[in-house]
């Protein structure tokens, strides 16, 4: 059965092959993205936090969001559950045995995001400051950073026949006013405060030597999934407030070592149709010939 | 691409055309509702399942079912198989109208489709670490790659007409594309093992989410082994097809010998899965995972059974067996798809997903477009081999046939 082009056969796969071998030394090139403490950042701290929710309606004054409104037994509230499309931050109730509190959620703008990592054309990018920001114009709304983002922060505008992406910007558009996050402005127990990721870390720090009883002696976020630039401090393992165990890898780590290794320079491709133009080059005679006989055979 | 093929002839308004292009009509009302209303509306996707069916079955799904041409190709042209070479061309077809469609359902499924032509065109945009814009750029320079592969069905028919200035142009293209194509075959083969297998990359950065019976670096070699599997299953599966509709001669001891191929990919899919798994330490989890586990063993024993009865084809053809095996291999490779995408999907905090109305009914009208259409280019053109004479009476095709491709 094999009896013809074994040679052609393996003649493809050792230029398979060989383009393969330059696979490992290109698995380095992935980009590397450190920490940098100059970011712009938040520091989260449910120890502190007392659930007054002043960051969710200022959140949503400074970026002209609408409350979400549900209407139960006839009452209106505006009470989300969890980020949505109208809803850039949100407080949650956390419990863990006899423990309880709230707990503050919005991007964690990863020092290497996932959803910048997928996102096709760059809506998502970082920004100056480290912001992970999103430029409406490059979106096609494709919802992959949706999938990727481990943290599920990314919301899109199902109701709308125009949509777009929503998600914290760390209120960029109050820069230029000499204004930072609103949130953390309105925090009357300094739950969140924003700053530089280097000055925030140290806060944290001493928080949690201050009163070491009360704190995990942790910084969620200081390498958590490669570092991200808004920090949690937590009175509970941080599993308990919803946050993910990611390693210190970035979470586009794999894909970006995997997905560079193979299209590295796009060597391996273009080895491979080589490879594939030359053996189909050989074949072509053959393969014309063939009709005839592959008729007579199916009668 | 010359071959011997000849137009089927015979009646395009068979009873299941009509069914077909009825529905077809359904799913436009659905689809101006979805870009009236908008996703929310129309569809069940919501932040935690921002893929629904148009992405998992349309494109993930449809586009393996439509890797006959890719498959086809490979053994033909690399492997030199030139005694498969009739069925070369319907495949090639089949592949196109796939590929055409999952860029319809694209359309459908992009949020801010209106910005989709800047994905091929603003290349110093592109993002070189996103899987999801390669494999865009993939499937659509593939698309056209199949349009080219399948045009000398379309100026076969031209230049039989005689003269004109149809024919004055097959005769002076159809040579220029038999030199060039040992590069077209190329570029037909390198695209999809690209994007084939990133089909698969793209579930890598959901490591949290994927169950991890599912999630392993593995993911892009597993996607193009099912690829391969289905693309080959579903030659099967259209050849047999075929023959019953518009009554052609069956190639039971042609795709015997396939069949022993064929098994060899499902038993290399199951082999790189099942080391994967150990090597991660993670066979436990194979009996332990509760549902998760239902799924993965369906998958597996669907496979496992494709692979049984395809190597049983080297000792004795058999049309029958040989369908049951093709349906088989569709079933497992086509479960293995959707529960990557969705099954297996965990995105947590109590999201659940289940396709509306809206989006089965469109994706019904995708699938009953590429069945009219292939119903239509199968009798006006030169795409099957080897036509012995229709009858005066045709079969009506049969309704199961167009979900073929």
């Amino acid at each position: 059965m094999a009896r013809i082009s074994r040679r052609a056969a393996l003649k493809t796969f050792a230029a398979a092959g060989a383009a393969a071998a330059c696979v490992p030394e290109a698995a380095d090139a992935r980009v590397e993205r450190k920490p940098s403490p100059e970011d712009h950042g938040l520091l989260v701290d449910a120890v502190r936090c007392v659930g007054c929710r002043a960051c969710v309606t200022s959140c949503r004054e400074a970026n002209g969001k609408a409350p979400d409104v549900q209407v139960v037994n006839g009452a209106a509230y505006d009470a989300p559950i969890d980020l949505n499309a109208q809803t850039l931050t949100v407080i949650k109730r956390w419990e863990e045995g006899k423990d309880a509190g709230y707990v503050k959620a919005q991007c964690m703008h990863c020092v290497h995001p996932a959803c910048v990592s997928v996102c096709m054309l760059g809506a998502l990018h970082k920004g100056a400051g480290g912001v992970v920001e999103y430029d409406v114009a490059k979106c096609v709304g494709c919802r992959y950073c949706q999938v990727a983002c481990p943290f599920n922060v990314p919301k899109f505008e199902w109701a709308k026949a125009l949509p777009r992406i929503v998600k914290c910007e760390l209120c960029r558009h109050r820069y230029a006013e000499g204004k930072g996050p609103a949130c953390a402005e309105v925090c009357p127990r300094d739950a969140v405060t924003s700053g530089k990721r280097g000055e925030l870390l140290a806060e944290a720090r001493r928080r949690i030597e201050a009163r070491p009883e009360a704190y995990q002696a942790r910084i969620y976020g200081e390498t958590d999934g490669g570092g991200t630039n808004v920090l949690y401090l937590s009175p509970v393992p941080f599993g308990a407030l919803g946050l993910p165990a990611l390693g210190e890898e970035p979470a586009p780590a794999l894909s970006e070592t995997i997905q560079h290794g193979i299209y590295q320079g796009f060597v391996a491709p273009i080895a491979l149709f080589g490879a594939l133009s030359i053996v189909t080059w050989r074949n072509r005679r053959s393969a014309e010939h063939a009709p005839a006989a592959g008729e007579e055979e199916s009668r | 691409m010359t071959s011997r093929a000849r137009p089927v002839g015979g009646k395009l308004l068979s009873p299941s055309v009509q069914i077909m292009i009825a529905l077809l009509g359904f799913a436009t009302i659905a689809a101006a509702a979805r870009f009236v209303k908008g996703l929310g509306a129309t569809t069940s996707m919501n932040d935690g399942f921002p893929w629904g069916i148009w992405i998992a079955f349309d494109v993930v799904v449809g586009t393996a079912l439509a890797s006959g041409g890719y498959a086809m190709a490979l053994l033909v042209y690399v492997f030199n198989k030139g005694r498969y070479h009739p069925l070369v061309r319907p495949a090639l077809v089949t592949s196109f109208l796939g590929y055409s469609m999952a860029g319809i359902a694209v359309a459908f499924d992009l949020g801010r489709f209106w910005n989709l032509w800047r994905v091929p065109l603003f290349f110093w945009e592109w993002n070189g670490a996103s899987v999801l814009l390669e494999v865009a750029l993939c499937m659509f320079a593939y698309t056209l790659v199949l349009a080219i592969e399948i045009s000398p069905a379309v100026l076969e028919r031209w230049d039989a007409d005689g003269a004109g200035r149809r024919a004055d142009f097959a005769r002076r293209w159809l040579p220029r594309l038999e030199r060039a194509l040992p590069f077209i075959v190329a570029l037909g083969l390198v695209l999809p093992t690209m994007h084939q297998s990133s089909l698969g990359s793209l579930l890598l950065v959901a490591e949290t989410k994927l169950h991890p019976l599912w999630h392993t670096g593995l993911l892009p070699l597993l996607f193009l082994l099912t690829a391969f599997g289905m693309g080959y299953a579903i030659l099967f599966f259209e050849a047999i097809f075929s023959s019953h509709a518009f009554d052609r001669p069956l190639e039971t001891r042609l795709f015997a010998r396939l069949g022993a191929f064929v098994a060899g990919v499902l038993v290399a899919f199951l082999a790189v899965r099942f080391s994967g798994l150990f090597a991660a330490g993670r066979l436990g989890l194979t009996v332990r995972s509760g549902g998760y586990s239902f799924f993965f063993w369906a998958e597996t024993l669907l496979l496992a059974a494709a692979a049984f009865l395809f190597l049983q084809q080297g000792v004795r053809a058999s049309a029958a067996a040989q369908l049951q095996a093709a349906l088989l291999a569709l079933a497992g490779g086509t479960l293995y798809r959707i529960d990557a995408f969705l099954t297996a999907y965990r995105p947590g905090q109590g999201w659940v997903y289940f396709p509306s109305y809206f989006e089965i009914l469109i994706t019904l009208g995708i699938v009953a477009t590429e069945t009219v259409a292939y119903v239509y280019l199968v009798r006006k053109f030169p795409v099957l081999a080897g036509v012995t004479e229709t009858r005066t009476k045709p079969v009506p095709a049969a309704v199961g046939q167009g979900v073929a491709s």
